[in-house]
């Protein structure tokens, strides 16, 4: 995006015309621009295809949260109020994107890698 | 009597236009992207859309439900509270960034790779707390590797001295130091768990600067074919501090967004970023105009996602520091509704 304030910046864009992070599905859909180099109408279609639901969804908090806490996809932590400690978050979740999107995630696999026993 | 309508100078200043002025400044603005970009004109029914949203008088403009695009961020949080990791999450947690991206302060590969274990453990630890896809960033900077501050001489020295062909020679030398330094940091930073390695501010230098981080790039996706990477411009076309430099046969000086993607994605970025600079003494409304003027036909023909480049000083955002928010807002709109962007 760009220098200047959180405010000015990341919160006007974000408003403006985000697609919400870990608050919908912009993180999945930003995963498959970064690691495939889908432009945004095949990202949202590949996404939304995996997930079950339609491509209008995915900016939607309002069904976001419940597919994602269904299928363990992290979400706002929230004072332990949105996600409990039997939901992925961070790693664990990464987990379940990596198998759900069909994409290697490079922290998941240094984990395997790092936790696989050794002798 | 035509009402005034507040909107705002690209140095943020709020100035007060009647809608017949703010259609003349738009149609200024593509006029000159037309002029210096060789670009087509926007459709009439383009400039009637931008129109409308600069005719407003509210305080917000937004994209329609629907039309969201991924925001990617060169560089998250100002690391004035608590730490780096914490800047990625509040980030995460509480902007809603759709990816998130570990800095150095200095922001440059050079110093980056002297600090690199450390850098590699803080990526290591932000990987176990952040979902969202995690990067590092820095800049190319190819000036750092000039005597004072590195081995090589000084072309800026050099070049008002008449010599040419040691200002060039010096270049290229730079070239691949920096290609050098940006392929260890990516391939340390792969190695610590990152999802993307970003290099912005590309081609601040100039034509080298570019092709620097285009050597780079080939290397990393040589190297690591799952990796993403994201580039993002200096300007909105490529000086020529050397003049002469090409790559894969393309002469790397003067090229504008277009021709800057083509050989971006054939080198091996997953994301492209054009910037486009803001004239202060002009309008947001005419920046934005010459903005999307400019980048159109680059996100057209683009074969690999476009994340024009939102932040002060350009994208039509006005240069300073704390962009008011019915300006960003409106550039942020403009070019997402016309471009159809994959990001910002």
């Amino acid at each position: 995006m760009g220098a200047g304030d959180v405010y000015g910046q990341a919160i006007s864009h974000g408003v403006a015309s985000g697609m919400g992070g870990i608050r919908t599905a912009g993180d999945l859909v930003a995963r498959m621009q970064i690691t495939r180099g889908m432009r945004l109408k095949q990202a949202k279609e590949y996404v939304a295809h995996k997930l079950g639901v339609s491509v209008m969804d995915l900016s939607d908090p309002v069904v976001m949260l419940d597919v994602r806490k269904e299928r363990g996809l992290g979400a706002f932590t929230e004072a332990g109020e949105i996600v409990y400690v039997d939901d992925p978050v961070g790693l664990e979740a990464k987990f379940h994107i990596a198998e759900l999107l069909d994409v290697p995630i490079n922290s998941v696999e240094r984990f395997t890698a790092m936790t696989r026993g050794r002798g | 009597m035509e009402q005034s309508i507040p909107t705002r100078m690209g140095d943020g200043a709020l100035v007060f236009l009647t809608p017949s002025e703010i259609e003349a400044t738009i149609r200024e603005g593509v006029a000159a992207a037309v002029k210096r970009a060789k670009v087509e004109p926007l459709a009439e029914d383009e400039i009637a859309h931008l129109l409308d949203i600069f005719s407003s008088r509210s305080r917000f403009s937004a994209v329609d439900i629907g039309d969201e695009v991924t925001l990617s961020y060169d560089g998250c949080g100002s690391h004035d509270i608590g730490t780096r990791v914490n800047d990625l999450q509040y980030y995460e947690q509480y902007l809603c960034a759709d990816s998130v991206e570990l800095y150095h302060q200095d922001y440059s590969y050079k110093p980056a790779k002297a600090v690199i274990g450390f850098e590699q453990t803080t990526m290591r630890q932000a990987q176990f707390l952040i979902t969202a896809p995690c990067g590092y960033g820095a800049m190319p900077d190819l000036g750092l590797y000039t005597v004072p501050d590195g081995p090589v001489a000084n072309w800026s020295q050099l070049l008002p001295m008449g010599k040419i062909a040691e200002a060039r020679a010096a270049q290229e030398e730079a070239v691949e130091l920096a290609a050098d330094d940006i392929f260890f940091v990516a391939a340390s930073m792969a190695e610590a768990g990152a999802d993307f390695i970003d290099l912005d501010t590309a081609g601040a230098a100039g034509d080298a600067d570019f092709l620097a981080a285009l050597k780079a790039i080939a290397r990393i996706r040589a190297r690591f074919p799952d990796l993403g990477i994201q580039i993002g411009m200096a300007g909105e076309f490529v000086l020529g501090m050397h003049g002469e430099l090409e790559y894969d046969g393309v002469r790397l000086a003067g090229l504008w967004p277009r021709e800057q993607m083509k050989l971006a994605a054939k080198a091996g970025v997953t994301i492209f970023g054009p910037a486009i600079n803001v004239n202060t003494g002009k309008p947001v409304a005419w920046n934005v105009a010459r903005t999307i003027t400019i980048v159109k036909q680059c996100c057209e023909e683009s074969t690999v996602p476009v994340h024009l480049n939102g932040g002060m000083g350009v994208g039509g955002v006005p240069m300073h520091i704390l962009p008011p928010g019915d300006a960003a807002s409106r550039a942020s709109r403009s070019a997402v509704d016309i471009l159809r962007l994959d990001g910002l």
